[in-house]
């Protein structure tokens, strides 16, 4: 049997096998699956407790007014202020508000007065003061005698779309129903490639930090020589760098299948507790008015998703996991070759590691918010940052020359690095007892056979 | 035909030179002794032999054929430092390293069972390397040495930390394995054990070899006509004998060239002491070691 893949499946297996592998592949998604519903659950309803408000609305405005409220009950009462200062907590009310008297139209601002015996979270004065804010609108369009529908029309939206992508869409004849397909579009794009940028990152640094300790443990517990008087320690290292990868994917495969499903079934068990009504209420207090959420409906995100250019990014993506698993594991490698029992003394040579890949997180952000602009173009063709940046500007449609001469680059330096870590490699898992440095390591390269 | 064969073997590293045009032969179904002072580069040495690392210049030869890939199938080599991984059962393990020797899975199995059964240990396969003791872990490393049945068998110092039990078991295990037609280089430093077990030896210091040959040739060699008279009684007079050394039973004489041994039993006969034994005393290898090391350190000082 090939030694080479001696070595993957036993790396491979090792890590499957182990109980803390099966518990992080099915736990993660379920903590991933119970945070998004309890965050979903929470801002629905525990954020947003409900509240009994005592009103004396000495305006007359509020309490004339049509108010539909399901977390807040609002009752009025005409008593003194000052009785109604002791009342309130008697009657079992959350917060008194006084509404002073109203008269002068023309006034842009009133005053409006709470008395409560907690402290009033910003969610709620900001619910309160909306909801007496367009009782007192309602009360000014009537005084003044305006038409409803005049006033309506005084609202204006402006749109600003790509104007080539729509006209192509039309020209395909795509249904594109909803004039903000683009827009829709390049916000699903800036989520996507961010997850494609992060979702590379992560597994840089968990999967190439386990190729770095396990070649340590190797060397740690002195099996190494008996392996490599077996094989060469190149194909040690290969095998460990495959049979990681392979661990990896395996993770991801089952948490890309296990976290919608965890999502999707907390949702339905939890989602009958939150009603459609709330989400409104939460919309209308953050001011998005329902038009603009109905663009974000299902349907059309995935009509976008739809209009992705998967053939493209799917085999790209894998390309890039691919390559930039393989240059880092491989730098991991080397690093974990070089280190001794001592973890602390290795951690700056663990240092020219991590820059690049944290400048390329950090250049991700930049990239998504100008996916073709010179740092993006730079960060996606440079190899050390390529595997982060290049798939989060799939979504945009760069210049196919790009996605090229990335691969390209990517895939040359995939052999260089692979070359150089095994150089190191070689050396560094015979070597004991001596400090590394890198002028070391630079002398490691150039050691013959 | 010697199964491992060095010509001119040399490796260099940045600072120093580890082997220095170092040449041996090794005898098929022999029990070879490798030996120096620590740093001497035996290490060095067997990491060329096992394909470790390469040599700068000069040749091996196993069996005959010029070391290539295929040969470490044929060879075992317990390392000095030897580990094992620590969370793999013991049968995955051996299945695992013998496969990477070039066994195949029904084979290997067969014959890792036919290892635990003799060891007595049958009821480890599924025990994890964590759970041995230090001592039961040196057997897993010994089996795995030679599970592959190996022609050529390199240990390197195999009993540093093993009890006189499983000293004695590894050295037994040693003895039949020769026995089958294998044979075993055995690198080490302790002197006593290479007296015990080995048949030919070589010795090497700085790099260089500066003496080889069976172990009784070199005992010969070194020897220095020396005697020891056991007595009973008051101390013989030997008259113009050379006393080197005194006791209350014995005496040490060392004779000069033109002296024989046959003369001074006959003479110490005469005398009337009574005598309990006579023997010729060969030096041991360890003073040899230390003398030909120290020797050479003073020569290289010069």
């Amino acid at each position: 049997m090939n030694k080479l893949w001696l070595i993957i499946k036993r790396e491979y297996l090792v890590r499957v096998k182990k109980k803390s592998f099966i518990i992080t592949t099915l736990l993660t998604p379920l903590g991933i699956g119970l945070l998004v519903v309890l965050s979903a659950y929470l801002t629905a309803k525990g954020g947003q407790a409900s509240k009994k408000v005592l009103v004396k609305d000495d305006s007359g405005v509020f309490s004339e007014a049509k108010i539909e409220s399901k977390l807040y009950t609002y009752d009025f009462s005409k008593d003194p202020l000052e009785k109604l200062k002791e009342d309130y907590k008697i009657q079992t009310y959350d917060l008194l508000v006084y509404i002073p008297p109203f008269e002068d139209l023309t006034k842009t601002k009133h005053s409006v007065e709470y008395y409560s015996q907690e402290k009033l979270s910003i969610a709620t004065i900001e619910s309160i003061e909306t909801k007496i804010g367009s009782a007192f609108k309602e009360y000014k369009i009537t005084q003044s005698g305006i038409d409803r529908n005049i006033y309506d029309s005084f609202r204006m939206d402006i749109d600003l779309e790509n104007g080539a992508a729509g006209k192509e869409e039309m020209a395909e004849g795509k249904s594109s129903s909803e004039d903000t397909s683009t827009k829709l579009s390049i916000l699903i794009g800036t989520l996507l490639g961010g997850l494609m940028g992060f979702i590379m990152y992560m597994v840089i640094f968990i999967y190439g930090s386990m190729v770095m300790r396990s070649v340590m443990e190797e060397k740690i517990n002195r099996i190494v020589e008996v392996i490599i008087s077996s094989v060469k320690p190149t194909q040690l290292m290969l095998g460990k760098v495959l049979g990681v990868g392979g661990v990896g994917l395996t993770q991801l495969a089952m948490w890309l299948i296990l976290i919608p499903m965890v999502i999707m079934g907390t949702g339905l068990l939890v989602g009958g507790g939150i009603d459609p009504a709330q989400i409104q209420e939460m919309s209308n207090q953050a001011n998005v008015n329902a038009e603009e959420l109905n663009k974000f409906e299902f349907g059309n995100v995935l009509r976008e998703l739809g209009n992705m250019n998967w053939g493209l990014i799917i085999p790209v993506f894998i390309l890039f996991f691919f390559g930039g698993y393989f240059i880092y594991s491989s730098l991991f490698a080397a690093v974990g070759s070089a280190m001794g029992d001592d973890m602390g003394e290795g951690q700056q040579l663990m240092l020219p590691i991590m820059l690049p890949v944290i400048l390329g997180f950090i250049m991700l952000q930049g990239t998504l918010q100008n996916p073709n602009g010179g740092m993006a173009v730079f960060g996606s063709l440079f190899p050390l940052t390529s595997p982060i940046i290049m798939p989060s500007r799939l979504a945009f449609d760069p210049p196919l020359w790009q996605v090229g001469l990335s691969i390209i680059l990517l895939v040359l330096s995939c052999w260089f690095f692979a070359w150089l870590a095994g150089r190191i490699y070689r050396v560094g898992i015979l070597m004991y007892g001596k400090k590394i440095t890198f002028k070391e390591l630079g002398k490691w390269i150039m050691y013959k056979g | 035909m010697s199964i491992l064969s060095l010509r001119n073997v040399t490796k260099q590293y940045s600072n120093h030179t580890a082997v220095d045009r170092i040449s041996f032969e090794v005898e098929k179904q022999k029990i070879f002794g490798l030996l120096g002072p620590n740093g001497a580069g035996k290490t060095s040495l067997i990491r060329i032999i096992t394909s470790i690392t390469g040599a700068d210049s000069g040749e091996v030869y196993i069996d005959g054929e010029r070391l290539n890939s295929l040969h470490p199938h044929v060879i075992g080599y317990m390392p000095e430092e030897r580990g094992l991984y620590k969370k793999m059962k013991v049968g995955e393990q051996l299945l695992y390293l013998s496969q990477l020797k070039g066994l195949s899975t029904s084979e290997a199995k067969s014959k890792i069972k036919f290892w635990l059964e003799k060891f007595d240990i049958k009821d480890w396969w599924g025990k994890k390397i964590e759970e041995l003791s230090k001592g039961m872990q040196q057997k897993i490393q010994f089996i795995a040495t030679v599970v592959h049945e190996p022609k050529l068998i390199i240990l390197d110092e195999p009993f540093s930390g093993l009890d006189p039990i499983n000293t004695n078991l590894i050295k037994s295990e040693i003895k039949e394995l020769r026995e089958k037609g294998m044979s075993i280089i055995f690198s080490t430093h302790r002197m006593e054990q290479v007296e015990e077990i080995c048949e030919d030896i070589v010795l090497i210091n700085n790099g260089k070899n500066i003496l080889e040959g069976t172990v009784n040739d070199i005992k010969e060699s070194f020897k220095e006509n020396k005697y020891r008279i056991d007595f009973d009684g008051p101390a013989p007079d030997l008259g113009d004998y050379r006393i080197v050394n005194k006791s209350k039973n014995s005496a040490t004489i060392q004779l000069r060239p033109t002296e024989d041994a046959n003369e001074l039993i006959r003479y110490a006969v005469r005398t009337g002491a009574h005598i309990r034994g006579f023997n010729e005393l060969l030096p041991s290898l360890n003073e040899i070691f230390i003398k030909k090391v120290e020797g050479r350190f003073e020569n290289t000082n010069a």
